[in-house]
C-alpha cells in the first residue's frame, strides 16, 4: 500500500521504527500533491524545499532519541488561517496576499515541536466566510468525489486534501460548521472542538466567541491524535479553558457506544433535507441501536433561531475583527501615490482587498452594532444564544449525545449557490448550533446519497468538554459502517 | 484654524454665568508590562521597540489581560471610594485611527470596575466633594506626530509617523460627576482635583504620573448656565491638558470665551478643544455634533472580570494613608498652619518635605528650603520640584550642616547651587568649593584687625559707645571672609577688641 493511503497513525508507527522516514512520507505526499493538485486545487501554497527541510530536521530529533508524540514525522495541511513563520499566511485573501507571519499560532508551534511535517496551506473561503470555499480570493476547491462539485467550506481546502489523499491530516477552523460541513461532503472525519478547548492564538479571526480550531482525518483515532496533539491551555488565549484535555484517544480506540443515551435532534431533518441524507441518517441511527445504544428523539425548540442569530453574532464581531486590515502595518496597500489622507487609502485597499462576501458581512455587522439597533440586532441574537444552550444543557440531562445529518445536502455544483446567499447559509443549519453554545461536535462519514453517489455525515454532538463522547460514537459507528462496506467510504471514491 | 476668541471678563462671567465642569482624567499605570502583552513599558525606549504581535494588531494575535492592571485599577477606585464591580467585561470601541493597531480600543463601556464615588479636595481651606462617577480600565493608543503642515495635526501634515510602544500601555480612566456649584473657584477646585488625584497615584504607587510625559493626562469639560436657569449649557471638552496650571487656565479660559460667545447671542458647539501652553487660549478642534458611533460590544477575545470580594477587601485594609488625610496629620505634626500647608501641597512639596524630615531634618528647617531657595530655582528653571536634582536626604544634610554651624544659611544657598549644578554631594560640593564657615581664631582675628583698621571712623563710634555701628564692621568682615566667617563670632571678636561690653 502507498504512504499516502496509510492512517496518520501508522506512518506514526513506521516512521518511529525507522521503517521509513518523514523525508519518505513527506515525498510521497508532495508527488501525491503534484499529481492531483491541478484538478483539486486544495493548497494555496506547497513549498517542497521548506517541507523536506522540516521532515529531514523530524528524522534528525528521531535519530537523536527525542522523545516525540505518535504523529511525529506525520505530514499535515494547515488552512491558511493558521499563522506560520515558515509560510505565507493570507486567509484566503487578496488583502494579505504574500504575508509572512512573524509568529507562529500556538497550534501550529506545538504540532511543529510534536514534529508534524508542513506539506503547505490549505484553501479557504476568505476570512472563513463561506459553506463552499468558493469566497476564497484565490479560486474554489474541488470535491475529490467530483471536481466540479464544492469542497465545502469554509475549511474546504483542508477536508480535500485528506480526502484527496494528498496529506493524512489537516487543521481547520469551525465558526458555523466550517470543519464539520466540508468533512461531510468530503467524506472524511472532522471535529469541532468545545470552545476554549483549543488554543485561536496565532488563528485569523472571524468571529471571535465562535472561531474552534479543529482536526481533519480520514478516521476517528487520527482525529482524535490530532486533536491530543495540539490541545491543553493556552495562556494566550484568555478564552482557552484551563482544565485537562478530554481522553478523545482512549474514547477513539474504545468506540463503544452499549447502554449510551443517544438523542435525535427533532428539528432537523424534514423540509429542505435530501432524501438520500435522511435515509443515510435513518440507517445510522438503526446501527447505533443495533450496537446497544438506547436512541430517543429530543426537542430542541429554540434551535430554529440559530441561523438568524449567528448571522447577527458573526457579521458583529467579524466587523470589528476586520477592521485591523487598514494598509498601515502589513498586507495590501491601494493608492498610496503622496497624495491621499491615510483615511482614503484605508478605504481604497478596503475596497479592493476584500471580496463581496466579506464585505457584505462586515456591513451587516457594523449595522447590527449601531447605536440604536445594538439591543434589537446583536443584544437578542446573544439571548437566543442563551436559549440554545439551555436547550444543549436540557437535552444533556436526558441523553449523552445528540445527533444529526451533518449537512441538508451532499456537496453541490460549483457556482450553483454563489448567487444565493441564503441558499449557503443553510449548509451551516445544523452545525450552527453548536458554535453558538460553545460544546463539541464531530461529524464522520454515515454513507453515500442514492441520488448523487455523494458522501453523507453524521453529526454527534457532545456537551462542554465532552469531546471523549464524540470520538466514542464516532468509532462505533465507523467500524460498525466499514464492517458493512467491507472498507472505509473513502474507498468508494472515484481515482482521481 | 484661525479662530479669535473674544473674551468676557471674569467677574461678568461669574455675574451671568454658573460654570459647569466634568474631567475626564487618563492614568497610564507604572505596571512592568502592557495591557493585553508581555512589551515592557519603560518611557523613552527607541520608537516600536517595545512592540509584539499582540500590540502590534498583527492577525491572530489575542489579549491576555494584565492581573497587575486590574489589581491597581481596583485600588484607585477604592481610594476614591467607589464601588468595584462583582463582574463586568471589557468591551471593543470601535474607530479607524492609524494609532490604533486594531482599529478597536479594548475598554469599558457600560460595566466599568469602579463607580460611584467621591473625591474631597481642599480650596482656599474649605473642602470640595467632587463626585466620581466611573473609574475603568483601557488601553493607550500609539502615537503619531504629524510632520510638516502649520498645526502639528494631521490635517495638512506632509506625512505621519507613528510609534507603537505606547500602545496597549494600561490606562486608568476617571470620569468626574458634573462639578457644580464651585462658582468663581471653579478654575481652582479644577486644579485641586487634579492636584488631588494626582497625590493619590503616586501614595498608592500606581503611575509616575508625569503630566509632561503624558502619564497623566485631562479632558477638561466646561460649560455656563444662565444664572437662574435650570438647565446646563453646552459644553466643549479640552483635550489633554498636560499641566496643573494649565488645567486651572484652560477653565478659566474656557468660562471666559464661552461668557462671550453667549452675551454676544451666539451658541457653544459641542466640540473638542485644544489648550495652548504659550497663549492660554483653546482652540476649536473636532466638531462632536455628528458624534462618532464606537459600536461598542463586549470584547469576545477576554474573559469577564470577576474580583473575588476577599481579594478586593484585602486591598481596602492595605490602602496608604490618603493624601488628604495624610496632610492633616503633617500639620499637627509640623505645626503649620492651614495657608502654609496648603501652599506646600501647590507647590507639590507636601512629599518632599515629608521625606527629608524622615531623613532626619528638623520640620520648619526643610520646610524653610524646599518653599524658599528650592522653589524658587524650580521657578526659574520652569521645572516641578520633585524634578529638581537633589534628594530629600541631601537636603537633611544640609540642614545639618547648618545647625552644626559648619555651615551658615549663605554657605548653604551655595551648597544647594552646587549640588542642583551635578557637583556632586553636599558633603562633595563644601569640600570642592571650599565651603567652611572660618572658625580658625587666628585667622578671624587677622581679618578683625585688617577690617578695624581700614574703617577707623566705624571702630571710632563702637569705642565711644555707639554700638550699633559695629554692623558696619562685621559686614565688613564678612565680606573680606567671602561669607565664610562666623558673623556672630566676629561681632563678639570686634567688640572685644574695641574694649566694649556686647
Ligand atoms: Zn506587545
Amino acid at each position: 500500500m502507498s504512504l499516502t493511503r496509510k492512517s496518520a497513525a501508522e506512518l506514526g508507527r513506521l516512521i518511529a521504527s525507522g521503517e521509513t522516514s518523514a523525508v519518505e512520507v513527506a515525498q510521497a505526499h508532495l508527488d501525491r500533491i503534484t499529481s492531483v493538485e491541478p484538478k483539486v486545487k486544495a493548497f494555496l501554497h506547497v513549498d517542497a524545499e521548506t517541507t523536506l527541510r522540516q521532515a529531514r530536521e523530524v528524522d534528525d530529533r528521531i535519530a537523536r532519541g527525542e522523545a516525540l508524540g505518535p504523529l511525529a514525522g506525520v505530514p499535515i495541511a494547515h488552512k491558511d488561517v493558521f499563522t506560520t513563520v515558515d509560510m505565507p499566511t493570507t486567509a484566503g485573501s487578496r488583502i494579505l496576499a504574500g504575508w509572512r507571519p512573524p509568529y507562529d499560532a500556538t497550534i501550529t508551534r506545538r504540532l511543529r515541536e510534536a514534529g508534524l511535517v508542513f506539506l503547505g496551506k490549505a484553501n479557504m473561503d476568505e476570512f472563513a466566510m463561506g459553506s463552499s470555499t468558493e469566497n476564497s480570493a484565490y479560486g474554489p476547491t474541488g470535491n475529490p468525489w467530483d471536481v466540479s462539485r464544492v469542497a465545502g467550506g469554509s475549511s474546504g481546502g483542508s477536508a480535500a486534501a485528506v480526502a484527496a489523499y494528498e496529506a493524512p491530516l489537516s487543521t481547520g477552523t469551525d465558526t458555523g460548521g466550517s470543519i464539520r460541513q466540508p468533512a461531510a461532503v468530503t467524506g472524511i472525519v472532522g471535529m469541532k472542538p468545545t470552545y476554549g478547548g483549543s488554543s485561536r492564538y496565532g488563528v485569523i479571526a472571524f468571529a471571535s466567541s465562535l472561531d474552534t480550531p479543529g482536526p481533519f482525518a480520514r478516521n476517528v483515532l487520527d482525529a482524535a491524535l490530532l486533536h491530543e496533539a495540539f490541545s491543553g491551555h493556552d495562556p494566550y488565549d484568555a478564552t482557552s479553558i484551563d482544565a485537562p484535555v478530554p481522553p478523545v484517544v482512549e474514547a477513539a480506540r474504545q468506540g463503544d457506544v452499549a447502554g449510551l443515551r443517544v438523542g435525535v435532534v427533532k428539528e432537523f431533518g424534514g423540509e429542505g433535507y435530501q432524501p438520500g441524507v435522511v435515509a443515510r441518517f435513518h440507517e445510522t441511527v438503526e446501527v447505533l441501536e443495533s450496537l446497544g445504544a438506547k436512541v430517543v428523539e429530543v426537542s430542541c425548540p429554540s434551535f430554529g433561531y440559530a441561523l438568524p442569530a449567528y448571522y447577527l453574532i458573526a457579521p458583529s464581531e467579524c466587523s470589528s475583527n476586520l477592521a485591523r486590515f487598514d494598509a498601515m502595518r502589513y498586507g495590501m496597500r491601494v493608492g498610496d501615490d503622496g497624495t491621499r489622507s491615510a483615511e482614503e487609502v484605508m478605504a481604497l485597499t478596503r475596497a479592493a482587498g476584500f471580496g463581496p462576501e466579506v464585505k457584505r458581512r462586515i456591513m451587516l455587522g457594523t449595522y447590527a452594532l449601531s447605536s440604536g439597533y445594538y439591543d434589537a440586532y446583536y443584544g437578542q441574537a446573544q439571548k437566543v444564544r442563551t436559549l440554545i444552550a439551555r436547550d444543549f444543557e436540557a437535552a444533556f440531562h436526558q441523553v449523552d449525545v445528540l445527533i444529526s445529518p451533518t449537512t441538508p445536502t451532499t456537496a453541490f455544483p460549483i457556482g450553483e449557490r454563489v448567487d444565493d446567499p441564503m441558499a449557503m447559509y443553510l449548509a451551516d443549519l445544523c452545525t450552527i448550533p453548536t458554535n453558538l453554545a460553545g460544546n463539541a461536535a464531530i461529524s464522520v462519514p454515515c454513507g453515500l446519497a442514492d441520488e448523487d453517489g455523494l458522501p453523507v455525515g453524521l453529526q454527534i454532538m457532545a456537551p462542554v468538554l465532552g469531546d471523549d463522547r464524540c470520538y466514542r460514537v464516532g468509532a462505533a459507528v465507523e467500524r460498525a459502517l466499514a464492517e458493512r462496506w467491507g472498507g472505509d467510504l473513502l474507498s468508494k471514491a472515484p481515482a482521481l | 484654524m484661525t479662530e479669535t476668541n473674544t473674551l468676557m471678563p471674569y467677574d461678568e462671567v461669574l455675574a451671568r454665568f454658573e460654570p459647569v465642569l466634568g474631567i475626564e482624567t487618563h492614568v497610564e499605570l507604572g505596571t512592568a508590562s502592557k495591557m493585553f502583552c508581555g512589551c515592557p513599558t519603560g518611557f523613552g525606549a527607541a520608537p516600536n521597540t517595545q512592540v509584539c504581535p499582540v500590540c502590534l494588531g498583527l492577525p491572530g494575535a489575542l489579549p491576555v489581560a494584565n492581573e497587575q492592571a486590574i489589581e491597581s485599577t481596583i485600588r484607585i477606585g477604592l481610594a476614591l471610594n467607589c464601588s468595584i464591580a462583582e463582574w463586568c467585561r471589557f468591551a471593543r470601541k470601535n474607530y479607524f485611527y492609524p494609532d490604533m493597531p486594531k482599529n478597536f480600543q479594548i475598554s469599558q463601556y457600560d460595566e466599568p470596575l469602579c463607580s460611584e464615588g467621591y473625591l474631597d479636595v481642599e480650596v482656599g481651606g474649605k473642602v470640595f466633594r467632587v463626585g466620581i462617577e466611573r473609574v475603568h480600565l483601557e488601553e493607550d493608543t500609539g502615537k503619531s506626530t504629524h510632520v510638516g503642515g502649520a498645526t502639528g495635526r494631521i490635517h495638512g501634515a506632509d506625512y505621519s509617523i507613528v510609534d507603537y510602544n505606547r500602545a496597549g500601555i494600561p490606562l486608568v480612566e476617571i470620569v468626574t460627576k458634573p462639578i457644580e456649584g464651585a462658582g468663581e473657584l471653579a478654575p481652582e477646585v479644577a486644579k485641586a482635583y487634579a492636584t488631588e488625584l494626582r497625590e493619590l497615584m503616586r501614595a498608592l504607587g500606581v503611575s509616575d504620573v508625569r503630566m509632561e510625559e503624558g502619564s497623566m493626562r485631562c479632558d477638561v469639560n466646561v460649560s455656563l448656565m444662565p444664572r437662574g436657569a435650570s438647565e446646563w449649557g453646552t459644553r466643549t471638552e479640552t483635550k489633554n491638558v498636560n499641566s496643573l496650571r494649565s488645567v486651572e487656565r484652560s477653565v478659566r479660559h474656557e468660562m471666559e470665551r464661552q461668557g462671550a460667545v453667549l452675551a454676544a447671542g451666539g451658541r457653544i458647539v459641542q466640540e473638542t478643544r485644544h489648550f495652548h501652553e504659550d497663549t492660554g487660549a483653546t482652540t476649536s478642534g473636532r466638531s462632536k455634533e455628528e458624534a462618532q458611533d464606537y459600536r461598542y460590544f463586549p470584547e469576545p477575545d477576554l474573559v469577564p472580570i470577576a474580583p473575588a470580594r476577599e481579594w478586593v477587601e484585602k486591598f481596602r485594609v492595605d490602602l496608604p494613608e490618603l493624601p488628604r488625610v495624610k496632610r492633616a496629620r503633617l500639620m499637627a505634626e509640623w505645626a503649620v498652619s492651614d495657608l502654609d500647608m496648603e501652599a506646600m501641597h501647590n507647590a507639590g512639596a507636601v512629599e518632599l518635605v515629608d521625606a527629608t524630615v524622615a531623613a532626619g531634618a528638623p520640620a520648619a528647617d526643610a520646610r524653610k528650603w524646599w518653599m524658599g531657595e528650592l522653589a524658587r530655582r524650580a521657578n526659574e528653571s520652569g521645572t516641578a520640584l520633585a524634578d529638581l536634582s537633589i534628594t530629600p536626604a541631601q537636603v537633611a544634610r544640609v540642614t545639618e550642616l547648618v545647625a552644626s554651624g559648619a555651615l551658615n544659611d549663605k554657605l548653604a544657598r551655595q551648597v544647594l547651587e552646587g549640588v542642583l549644578a551635578g557637583e556632586g554631594t553636599p558633603d562633595e560640593v563644601v569640600a570642592a568649593r571650599g565651603l567652611q564657615i572660618v572658625n580658625d581664631e587666628g585667622e578671624l582675628s587677622a581679618i578683625i584687625d585688617q577690617v578695624i583698621a581700614d574703617n577707623a571712623d566705624a571702630a571710632d563710634k563702637v569705642r565711644s559707645g555707639k554700638v550699633a555701628a559695629v554692623g558696619a564692621l562685621v559686614g565688613g568682615v564678612m565680606k573680606a571672609s567671602r561669607g565664610k566667617a562666623d558673623a556672630g563670632r566676629a561681632r563678639e571678636l570686634i567688640l572685644e577688641k574695641l574694649g566694649v561690653a556686647g
